[in-house]
């Protein structure tokens, strides 16, 4: 069999034959109504998409400082923690009335 | 007076949806032509359509004017087929065991007279769509639009969004894959 005028014979036969271009009835209606549909659950859309966005934003973030938390190697000495820092001046004003009493 | 077909968009693009309706009926005869030459069955014609006239309306802020609206929308048209075939990639690997008797009588006539093997033939065009349907989807992409619409490489390129040079590597690979797929058939009748 020659493969090429075969090739050539089959490539005639869809040239031949274009398919038609008949549209389903009242098929602009639907797309229509599939737009004014799509345009009312938008406002809900946007709002669950802007959430869904936050969320990974937050996780990321989350993720990013936990790794700089435990990757950072200051953050184990006791010269600067902030944990005893922070108690230390909120309670301050309560060591200086023990100590004036 | 009958709005242009700038009016409509301008009017779609202001908000005022409704103005879409006449294009999309304008425009609905060719999308489905283009779409039948990438599905077989009407169902999945019509959902390829739909698609297209969704991104439409979505895309339209892109759409700046300076070609016609016509060949904006075949771009999309093309790309949404292509995507489609990207998606429904099932009857690719079917046997040859299921050609029908109008089918092999093409084939038999083909290889015995091949003059009289007439290309207008019924057998022929489901022959052919048979074998569009095993090729994958950038060879069928590139065959439809080459051979069978004839369209320049240069065209291609702007509705696919290739390069000139790889719609020409993709052609040159095409009809190889299509020579491919006709041998293996021919084996397979014959042997």
């Amino acid at each position: 069999m020659n493969i090429a005028e075969l090739q050539k014979k089959l490539l005639a036969a869809a040239r031949a034959n274009p398919p038609g271009d008949r549209v389903p009835y009242a098929f602009e209606k639907r797309v229509t109504a599939l737009l004014a549909a799509r345009a009312a659950t938008e406002p809900l859309a946007l709002w669950v998409r802007g959430l869904w966005r936050a969320a990974v934003s937050c996780a990321v973030i989350a993720l990013l400082f936990g790794a700089w938390a435990f990757f950072n190697p200051t953050a184990s000495t006791n010269a600067d923690d902030l944990s005893q820092n922070f108690e230390n001046t909120l309670l301050a004003s309560v060591d200086q009335s023990d100590q004036a009493q | 007076m009958e709005p242009t077909e700038a009016d409509l968009i301008a009017a779609v693009l202001r908000g005022d949806a409704a103005s879409f309706e006449p294009l999309v009926q304008r425009y609905s005869p060719r999308v489905f032509a283009t779409a039948r030459r990438y599905a077989r069955r009407e169902s999945e014609v019509e959902d390829i359509a739909q698609e297209v006239w969704l991104k439409a309306f979505e895309k339209l802020k892109s759409f700046r004017g300076e070609a016609p609206f016509e060949h904006w929308l075949m771009r999309l048209t093309v790309r949404t087929c292509y995507d489609f075939l990207r998606g429904h990639q099932r009857n690719r690997e079917s046997s040859f065991s299921d050609l029908t008797d109008p089918e092999n009588d093409w084939l038999e006539r083909f290889v015995t007279q091949p003059e009289t093997a007439s290309e207008n033939a019924e057998a022929a065009r489901l022959l052919v769509g048979r074998i569009l349907e095993r090729l994958s989807p950038q060879a069928r992409l590139v065959i439809t639009l080459l051979e069978i619409e004839d369209r320049s490489v240069k065209e291609i390129a702007q509705l696919t969004g290739w390069s000139v040079p790889l719609v020409k590597v993709r052609a040159f690979r095409a009809r190889a894959e299509m020579r491919k797929i006709l041998a293996k058939m021919a084996m397979h009748k014959y042997l």
